[in-house]
């Protein structure tokens, strides 16, 4: 085979419509993806968002960031995978989202807190003077100011995820990634060129929609402080 | 089928009777790990020092790396197959690909880091572009640089494991394999060995950093 003959392949398999349309087609399996990584992203961020912030403006809690740091890196996500997998969770997508998931909460937990801790103790000091309560300071001067490191942890938690859904086409899942696995067990291999590309360009995606959405929703004078 | 509660999670006899195949998986990861890392290093550090002082060969170094660490490993292996056939060349050009991204960025950060009196200092005693490279800019960025091999080991142990998609996993090829036959013993040997080598070269690579930064321990403060 080929290399050109490999490309030609994904071209064709690529410009197929049949391959496009239908429950198995390419849109399909985008949208399921998409759906798939939504919900693992949802999970880590309703329970590390909160822990961030919390811990952040406590102060406390530097060790823990540190340790899901790292652990998040050592432990392969595959091998969380095949675990969940073999447990009364089940095959397919439910142990992808929730591998995904805990693969997410590292990076949003770590940002939160650090960008809750490093609003400026002298700001904070001014909003309590200022008589608000210690909620009022949280929701008006240190979220907003804490709002770009936030966002940019989130940013990189769904583009981490998105990038790890395909996995669940080795336990039965659905997504993207099915298109890859059944094109490597059939020796099909420009279906396994253009699943990779796929993917590969929905994460380039995804990363520049966050990257414009991350841009808008930060509030005007933090990002001139930013500039400054 | 009918023996149930025959498959714990945990089975010292799995280890003792499979152990010539968990050593060759181990022996494996292991390999393909330290090969990834140097191969990626000796890339990197040319590659940033090239960076290093050209802020725009930097930005594009950094953007392109930035845009194929977002490409997911198993996509990449996938994409690499049909090119490099099935097997051990895929694998490492992918581990290798992806250390370099975590390489590259760190020395560099290290060498912009580096204190600008530092450098008038050096220039001041007549030092030239490449002494001045090997003497000052790139001790000084070590403990950068040591940073980054730390992450580069340490992602590219997790990641070997997805390299069992085209058939050199390392310890994944133990865990899909258990997954497979529903054998949980061997996925979770294979996980907990995992990350015993992530923390060992972790450590292993630290004490390293350490010995090449004897200043790092003593006058840093000062």
């Amino acid at each position: 085979m080929s290399e050109g003959n490999i490309l030609e392949q994904a071209f064709r398999w690529l410009n197929d419509p049949l391959n496009w349309q239908g429950p198995d087609g390419i849109v399909a399996l985008t949208g399921e993806h998409l759906g798939m990584s939504a919900v693992a992203v949802l999970i880590a961020a309703v329970i590390a968002l909160p822990l961030g912030v919390w811990l952040g403006h406590r102060r406390r809690g530097g060790t823990l960031t540190v340790v899901a740091a790292n652990t998040s890196r050592a432990l392969p996500t595959f091998a969380l995978l095949l675990i969940f997998a073999s447990t009364s969770i089940g095959f397919g997508n439910r142990p992808t989202v929730l591998a995904a998931a805990v693969f997410a909460i590292p990076p949003i937990l770590t940002n939160a807190w650090t960008g809750m801790l490093e609003v400026d103790a002298d700001t904070r000091d001014a909003a309590r003077g200022m008589g608000m309560s210690a909620a009022r300071s949280v929701a008006l001067v240190e979220l907003p100011l804490a709002l770009p490191l936030i966002a940019a942890g989130l940013r990189t938690a769904t583009v981490q995820v998105i990038a790890t859904v395909p996995l669940a086409g080795l336990v039965g899942g659905g997504g993207l990634g099915p298109i890859i696995i059944t094109g490597l067990a059939t020796r099909r291999f420009g279906e396994v060129v253009a699943g990779g590309v796929l993917v590969a360009l929905l994460c380039v995606l995804a990363e520049t929609v966050l990257s414009i959405g991350q841009r808008l929703l930060t509030p005007g004078p933090v990002r001139a402080l930013a500039k400054a | 089928m009918t023996t149930e509660p025959a498959n714990p999670w945990l089975s010292w006899s799995y280890v003792q009777d499979n152990w010539a195949d968990i050593s060759e998986a181990l022996g494996q990861h292991i390999t393909l790990t330290v090969q990834a890392v140097l191969i990626a290093l000796c890339l990197a550090l040319p590659l940033a020092v090239l960076a290093h002082g050209r802020p725009r060969v930097a930005g594009t170094v950094l953007g392109i790396a930035g845009i194929l660490y977002t490409i997911p490993s198993l996509a990449l292996f996938a994409v690499l197959a049909p090119f490099t056939g099935i097997g051990r060349t895929t694998v490492l050009i992918g581990l290798v690909a992806y250390a370099l991204l975590v390489l590259v960025r760190n020395i560099l950060v290290g060498l912009e880091g580096v204190d600008p009196e530092v450098r008038d200092a050096a220039r001041g005693l007549g030092y030239g572009r490449a002494r001045m490279l090997l003497r000052v800019e790139l001790p000084n960025a070590l403990p950068s640089v040591i940073v980054g091999i730390r992450l580069a080991t340490v992602t590219t142990v997790a990641l070997v494991t997805i390299g069992v998609v085209v058939g050199y996993g390392g310890l994944g090829q133990l865990m899909y394999r258990g997954f497979n036959s529903s054998y949980r013993a061997e996925i979770v040997t294979a996980t907990l060995l995992t990350l015993a080598i992530a923390l060992a070269a972790d450590l292993l690579v630290m004490l390293l950093g350490r010995l090449a930064t004897p200043w790092a321990r003593t006058g840093r403060a000062a």
